[in-house]
């Protein structure tokens, strides 16, 4: 399956989202371009492989996201209810050395990506049963934006 | 944390039996003996899928008690921290022993479904995994127990859906609005304001 690479959006810009701040106008400004780029890519996507394809992610929404919704169980850096989450897009499902993941995760064969991620937060059940991990994201567009804030603490 | 009846490989869909049927017979029908009386009767497939169901809804719950117990320590460490004010004292420990009895009730569940609960990390793991060398003041543990008392809220009403055993919905339901109580009285002290869009979770 293919999928437009995510540009990565600046961290220090993703903090001053999740600290409450509004964006500021350069900031909007480059979203917005970022994002009319990323949509003619994703139509183009779209058309060729006839499948329904992820929306733009805003990495500096989906920061706001993590907190909200991963933050009981995940940080970036620790490993806590579950794995620490920098550098996961890239990496081996199950991949966090000190981490013991359930057999679901550890004796999966895939790399998380933008299409095995976005199956995942979907229904994290469905796509490895037995996992210990439950909480789903129904919305197309939060898991994009979730999506875009992994890949922005992996690059 | 692993708890020894992963059932990874054991097929969770296309199930032709109702759970409950099988799960109710005398309650513990699926400790291990159970199970595995029903897996060489008549209807192995059946009995098979309502296994794996319990096995996963048991590592669902192990991870809510991780949680609790991850809450748990870190209402410790603020009772430990000397930051607090006294009246912060008393709700701290309320709040610390409702999570343990969530713990308990918790505990109950799993073993009603035959599998094992998992116990606690050690306090030195918490401490690393909450970063708690960064709180130095009182506002800090008060954000702190507001973040994790609001996601637990949230990651409760998560597992309604992929919980399999549909007793095991109020449980969690109740579980959140738990939650949702212990993180508002942290918004009241924070000022911290109050979205106009509902739901808040
Ligand atoms: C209730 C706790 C909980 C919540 C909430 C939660 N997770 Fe998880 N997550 C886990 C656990 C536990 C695991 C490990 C699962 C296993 O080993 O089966 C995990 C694993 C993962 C993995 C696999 C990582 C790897 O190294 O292979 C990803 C990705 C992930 N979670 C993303 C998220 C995102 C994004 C959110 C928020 C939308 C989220 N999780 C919310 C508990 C949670």
């Amino acid at each position: 399956m293919k999928f437009p690479r995510r540009r990565t959006l600046p961290l220090v810009l993703a903090h001053a989202a999740a600290a409450g701040v509004l964006a500021a106008t350069s900031c909007d400004s480059s979203v917005a371009s970022f994002a009319v780029q990323r949509t003619t890519e994703t139509e183009q996507d779209a058309q060729q492989l006839d499948k329904p394809v992820l929306p733009n992610g805003d990495a500096m929404r989906g920061e706001t996201l993590y907190a909200a919704k991963c933050g009981a169980c995940h940080s970036i850096d620790q490993n806590r209810i579950g794995p620490k989450h920098r550098g996961v897009f890239g990496r081996n499902v199950g991949g966090v050395d000190d981490y013991e993941y359930s057999a679901a995760l550890s004796d999966a064969d895939l790399v998380w990506d933008d299409a095995s991620l976005d199956e995942w937060l979907r229904a994290p059940t469905k796509m490895f049963p037995g996992t210990r991990m439950g909480f789903a994201v129904g919305d197309d567009q939060e898991r994009a934006d979730i999506i875009a804030y992994l890949q922005s603490v992996s690059d | 944390m692993e708890n020894g009846i992963n059932a990874a490989a054991v097929p969770t869909e296309n199930e032709t039996m109702s759970r409950r049927g099988i799960l109710s017979a005398g309650g513990a029908a699926l400790s291990a003996a159970g199970a595995l009386a029903l897996a060489g009767a008549a209807a192995p497939a059946m009995a098979q899928a309502a296994r794996g169901d319990a096995a996963n809804d048991v590592n669902l719950l192990n991870a809510a008690r991780a949680l609790e117990f991850e809450g748990i320590a870190a209402y410790q460490i603020a009772l430990d921290s000397g930051l607090l004010p006294p009246n912060a004292v008393g709700f701290a420990t309320l709040y610390q022993s409702h999570h343990e009895q969530h713990n308990e009730e918790l505990e109950k569940a799993i073993k009603r479904l035959g599998g094992e609960a998992v116990g606690p990390k050690t306090s030195a793991q918490y401490v690393q995994q909450l970063e708690a060398d960064k709180l130095k003041t009182f506002e800090d543990i008060l954000r702190l127990a507001l973040r994790l008392e609001r996601g637990a809220a949230s990651a409760y009403l998560g597992l309604i859906e992929p919980l399999k055993n549909t007793d095991l919905h109020l449980l969690v339901a109740r579980l959140a609005a738990d939650e949702a109580a212990h993180a508002a009285t942290f918004m009241i002290d924070l000022a911290s304001p109050i979205s106009a869009k509902t739901p808040l979770f």
